[in-house]
């Protein structure tokens, strides 16, 4: 277990590196859907089958799909990264590291964690996943799915064309 | 360590992976010789007594061919695009079960390699991997008809799995599990899930069809308009991966409608035999195989009598047509599991 644990973060990590150092565009999706294969397999290292699944269902298998789908279609081959000046560069590293130390500053109070429940090896088991979902967290959880069917009207009603100018 | 079972398992697991690969090889005999008699032909009949030495002879082909990548090709992607599509449509055998339990040596093994409490789920996990390989190389041919096939297989996938997966979810009402061994075990006695799920089963079907990229939704390798499709640029043993990864996905679904809908290794009558166990298990999984054949034969018959839909109608009949049916099948099996069979 441990030496699968080891095993699985060190692709996780050179995968996730590789994401952001790698050039072209298409290899970066794959890179990125190789470290979330990685990660479900952690979430099984934790018995954590459901969500195991659930995560490469809907990222690998929905949302990477859409991510290889656009740069498919846009045909984005060859990354175009705007060059900036040596100055900018180290400018925007030096802001972006301080943002970072003032968020982790700021928050560190609230990551610590106290468990809910007794850690059980049975907690991560789709029987227990559901039920705590849908008595305890029912109200988030209807809210949350309230919030993505709007998310969608939204998309359609950006996509479809403005018929009220009457151009045609 | 158990290594007993550790052997057991994987001596299983060589010996699905042959039946599943010497399935997948006779499919292709059996697909051409269903065309030959619904076409008033013979079919193949030269290698072999009734010709069925064909699917050896036509694998010593594919892998005699000259092997051809593309100068503008990406080579790395190029072969890893087949390479997926062959593992996907292997993984997924892994949580079928196969039958019940054989007694060996005083010892009960069951003949299903992983029993997982999400089993239904992992087929669907499998199934959304498996478009990567088709996407991949696709895009990775450098060519337009291979990028426009990968992109009608991508998106007609991504449409349909949402129709399957709640075609899934109301089946999953009736029978409170989503592991494949428990659903099985619950039809035992002719309570197949298809007399309570008739509405979801077609649901089922029909993007079975469409996941497997089969007549009459193949369009992502639709010859008339395409070329070859995602295949266009593919040859030797990639191609033969291509063509074989689709039929180990037919026998596959074919499985997976048989224990989710038909009873999986359960038969009539099973109880009433008096043999036993061990010859009952075997008696069993003999009848699952020939569930699996009859859905198999019902692929070729359904390609070889619709024509090939259009792609707007195909997505027509995604979006409109299929989802808002599944919709109704969850609403209707949750009414009726509510207010008339409290469980």
């Amino acid at each position: 277990m441990v030496f699968l644990f080891y095993f699985l973060s060190a692709i996780m990590v050179i995968s996730a590196l590789l994401v952001v150092f790698s050039k072209s565009p298409i290899n970066n999706v794959i890179y990125l859907i190789i470290c979330f294969i990685a990660m479900a397999g952690h979430y099984i290292l934790l018995n954590a089958q459901f969500l195991a699944v659930v995560h490469i269902i809907v990222y690998t298998g929905a949302i990477m799909v859409l991510f290889l789908f656009v740069i498919m279609l846009l045909n984005l081959n060859k990354a175009i990264i705007p060059q900036k000046s040596a100055a900018a560069r180290i400018l925007a590293v030096v802001t972006g590291g301080l943002f970072f130390l003032v968020l982790i500053a700021a928050t560190r109070q609230t990551f610590v964690i106290t468990p809910r429940y007794a850690f059980t090896s049975e907690i991560g088991l789709v029987a227990n996943v559901g039920k705590t979902l849908f008595h305890e967290f029912l109200l988030p959880f209807e809210i949350s799915s309230v919030l993505f069917i709007s998310a969608m009207v939204g998309a359609v009603m950006f996509g479809k064309r403005d018929h009220s100018v009457g151009d045609d | 360590m158990d290594w007993t079972l550790y052997i057991y398992k994987t001596i299983f697991l060589f010996i699905i992976l042959l039946v599943t690969l010497v399935v997948a090889m006779y499919s292709t005999y059996g697909e051409r010789k269903v065309a030959a008699f619904m076409q008033d032909r013979r079919g193949p009949n030269r290698a072999g007594p009734f010709g069925l030495l064909q699917p050896l002879a036509d694998g010593v082909k594919m892998f005699m061919k000259e092997e051809i990548i593309p100068l503008s090709a990406n080579r790395v992607l190029f072969i890893l695009g087949p390479s997926i599509a062959m593992t996907t449509a292997l993984l997924t055998g892994v949580v079928i079960p196969w039958g019940g339990n054989l007694t060996i040596g005083g010892r009960e093994f069951s003949m299903q390699i992983a029993d997982l409490n999400i089993g239904i789920l992992y087929v669907f996990a499998m199934v959304s991997i498996g478009v990567y390989g088709i996407m991949i190389g696709g895009w990775a041919s450098n060519n337009k008809y291979a990028l426009y096939g990968s992109i009608r297989a991508a998106s007609q996938m991504i449409s349909y799995e949402l129709a399957m997966g709640m075609a899934i979810v109301a089946l999953v009402i009736t029978t409170g599990s989503l592991s494949l061994h428990e659903i099985v075990q619950q039809q035992h006695g002719m309570h197949w899930n298809v007399f309570y799920q008739p509405l979801g089963f077609l649901l089922f079907l029909t993007c079975a069809f469409a996941e497997t990229n089969r007549a009459p939704f193949d369009l992502p390798e639709c010859e008339t308009e395409l070329v070859g499709g995602y295949h266009t640029e593919y040859s030797s043993m990639k191609l033969g991966f291509y063509l074989f990864a689709e039929y180990i996905n037919m026998f596959i679904s074919s499985a997976v409608i048989a224990t989710v809908y038909f009873g999986g290794y359960n038969m009539p009558f099973i109880d009433q035999l008096g043999l036993s166990p061990n010859a009952l298990t075997l008696l069993g999984t003999a009848f699952f195989f020939m569930k699996i054949f009859f859905f198999i034969f019902l692929f070729m018959w359904v390609r070889w009598t619709l024509p090939r839909f259009r792609y707007d109608q195909l997505m027509n009949l995604g979006w409109k047509g299929l989802i808002p049916l599944a919709m109704f099948n969850i609403v209707a099996t949750g009414v009726y599991y509510y207010f008339f069979e409290l469980t």
